[in-house]
């Protein structure tokens, strides 16, 4: 007779055959209220897209960025989501890389979020184009004019960041994800789905031949994928640092726009996976011990933030510079106030919940404190783009910034399409690993171990 | 299902507990049946010590991968600098500092795709062959060990499988289709 142990992280697990029956469920037959929000976050979409041809019809002219504010809420929206991105690779590969014990359950939502976050973020500086049907110039490829692409420019940096994060990032989920599809193929008897399954699967046995190769290129992505995270949103903070605006010149950008970035993103981890959490009833395997772990992770790198806030303050005093100084005065009291003051609660007030361990253990408090961060952490990309350009150097070129409404529908469309993505993922793909989570429970066993020896 | 039934010459047991498997594993190599496939829902290190597989090759893939993607970074901004070549904001035409950092993100990426053509090529994936010696309890909680001895030496294998506490064992286990085209 098997000898049962429990595990550590998931005590409510009792056996192997228990995770492939719970996960592999959740890509059973959606009900009603799956396609009615379906519809819902489609007729958003198609709102958004609307916009967007509007704008492509009528011209940039149709979004509210006039002089000096060239850049508005799409540049925001493209920081925002990038930054939603950075959690999902977190979670996924520098908490692989460190063998956190909690990461095994909640990484594959994480790194789904990453890659639909990421192809959010990359439709951002298209739409911002005055002429988005000629992006493609931004590649360096041979062409008749002649012409390469200027390497010096933070613009250009980005094309190869986000690019390759993007392709990075979809080929990990994608790897990490063969053992699971093989899985879903050996259990489902829906003939679209084994068929899916099947080709995805590349024919997948879990021989010990696969696994050895298998296990060592996972390692090797999560090696190579955790600089790349760190390095995806310092290029981005570099699109701001490296130009001679006040309060966008700085070198504490990059680690700055690194922490808030994890930060809004494991906010953003925490909004997705409660309600995955209720509805599919994954509570042994989303436990309160891993939303703990995660807030306590929001906690520290709210603390990052804020001392990038301070240093940002206190660097602008101390360089004696009147156009610093002067930018954040206005920052905090000027027209755009109410956004400073607004990603200020959000982002350093509200996270102090957090200490408490009643609250890190609530997963209704996390669910709420999860989307005022979301709010704050938009708030944040907002008043460093907009507030800075409003209001330069010359005082007779200053000018304010109205959001339009097409900038606003495509706002809410790129929640649509990030959502839609989200809610066919779930039911496509095992959105919890089946093969790690075993890694995290007992293995059965014939005889006991001899004492001492480590559980697993 | 008219198929024809393939039939795989060899030996497969299925256990329930991974200690059993690995010690099924390690008594085949002892008595020299050393060629023996093992299925397995999660890799266990169990698994691992009773075969003392050498080291994979896919880092080989990942260093030569990130150091191509480096040179390629390098060479992709200094040839197309040099192409064209035009100062501004007075700087060299070759501006080291921000061509490093698209030759980092290349070696990134070219890295990371070559450690999948690594994998693939290693792990013999997509397979080719669409029916194969399987059993779908092997994605869910059980272990296998096929092995295909000499004719003469099955009987050794069995009693090997007996042994050690096999759930089933089948002799010429027949081919499961998991592929799809």
């Amino acid at each position: 007779m098997a000898t049962v142990l429990r595990s550590e992280t998931h005590p409510g697990i009792a056996s192997y055959q228990e995770v492939n029956r719970d996960i592999l469920k959740i890509l059973g037959r959606p009900g009603r209220g799956y396609f009615l929000l379906l519809a819902f976050v489609l007729a958003v979409l198609g709102l958004g897209i609307f916009a967007w041809m509007v704008q492509i019809v009528l011209g940039i002219g149709m979004a509210g960025l006039r002089n000096p504010v060239g850049w508005g809420v799409y540049i925001t929206n493209f920081v925002f989501w990038v930054g939603i991105a950075h959690s999902g690779t977190l979670i996924s590969a520098i908490l692989y890389l460190f063998r956190a014990r909690w990461r095994q359950s909640i990484y594959r939502a994480s790194e789904a979020m990453t890659v639909f976050a990421v192809m959010t973020a990359g439709l951002f500086p298209i739409i911002h184009l005055g002429r988005p049907w000629i992006f493609y110039y931004l590649l360096p490829y041979p062409n008749q004019r002649q012409l390469w692409p200027n390497f010096r420019s933070p613009l250009l940096w980005d094309v190869f960041a986000v690019g390759t994060y993007f392709t990075v990032s979809a080929t990990f989920f994608y790897v990490g994800m063969i053992p699971d599809i093989a899985a879903a193929r050996d259990a489902t008897s829906v003939r679209w789905r084994k068929a899916l399954y099947s080709v995805l699967s590349l024919g997948w046995r879990g021989t010990d031949r696969e696994w050895k190769h298998f296990t060592r290129a996972y390692l090797y992505l999560a090696a190579l994928a955790t600089p790349l995270v760190l390095s995806v949103h310092s290029v981005v903070s570099w699109d701001f640092a490296v130009s001679i605006v006040p309060g966008w010149h700085t070198t504490i950008f990059a680690p700055y726009f690194v922490a808030g970035a994890i930060f809004s993103g494991l906010a953003m981890v925490i909004t997705l996976l409660v309600p995955m959490r209720k509805v599919f009833r994954l509570e042994e395997y989303f436990t309160v011990h891993h939303f703990e772990s995660m807030a306590k992770l929001i906690l520290l790198t709210s603390f990052i933030v804020v001392y990038a806030y301070v240093t940002e303050y206190f660097m602008a005093w101390y360089s004696v510079e009147v156009p610093e100084r002067f930018a954040f005065y206005n920052r905090a009291f000027g027209d755009y106030w109410w956004a400073t003051w607004i990603m200020l609660t959000c982002n350093t007030v509200v996270p102090q919940l957090l200490w408490l361990k009643r609250v890190r253990t609530s997963i209704a408090a996390l669910f709420v404190i999860s989307i005022f961060i979301n709010i704050g952490m938009w708030f944040e990309r907002f008043v460093i783009i907009v507030t800075s350009l409003a209001a330069e150097y010359e005082p007779w070129q200053w000018g304010n910034y109205q959001p339009s409404w097409v900038e606003m529908s495509i706002l809410a469309g790129s929640f649509a399409w990030f959502l839609m993505w989200f809610l066919l993922f779930m039911r496509v793909l095992p959105p919890v690993s089946v093969a790690e989570l075993k890694e995290v429970l007992p293995a059965p066993l014939r005889f006991r171990r001899p004492a001492g020896e480590r559980r697993p | 299902m008219n198929e024809h039934v393939l039939r795989e010459p060899g030996v497969l047991a299925i256990y329930a507990e991974v200690d059993a498997a690995a010690a099924a594993i390690e008594r085949l190599r002892r008595e020299g049946l050393k060629d023996v496939v093992v299925f397995t829902p999660v890799p266990r290190h169990e698994l691992e010590h009773a075969l003392h597989p050498p080291e994979s090759p896919v880092r080989l893939f990942t260093l030569v991968g990130g150091l191509t993607g480096a040179a390629t970074g390098f060479a992709l901004t200094i040839y197309t600098s040099w192409d064209w070549p035009l100062i501004t904001g007075g700087k060299p035409i070759v501006s080291l500092p921000p061509f490093v950092i698209i030759a980092f993100e290349l070696t990134i990426l070219f890295g990371a795709l070559s450690t999948v053509l690594g994998l693939l090529i290693n792990a013999r994936l997509p397979r080719a062959r669409l029916r194969v010696v399987y059993d779908p309890s092997f994605s869910v909680d059980r272990f296998g060990v096929f092995v295909a001895p000499p004719l003469a030496r099955e009987e050794q294998a069995r009693r090997i499988f007996r042994e050690t506490g096999a759930v089933q064992i089948r002799e010429r286990p027949e081919e499961i289709r998991v592929g799809t085209l």
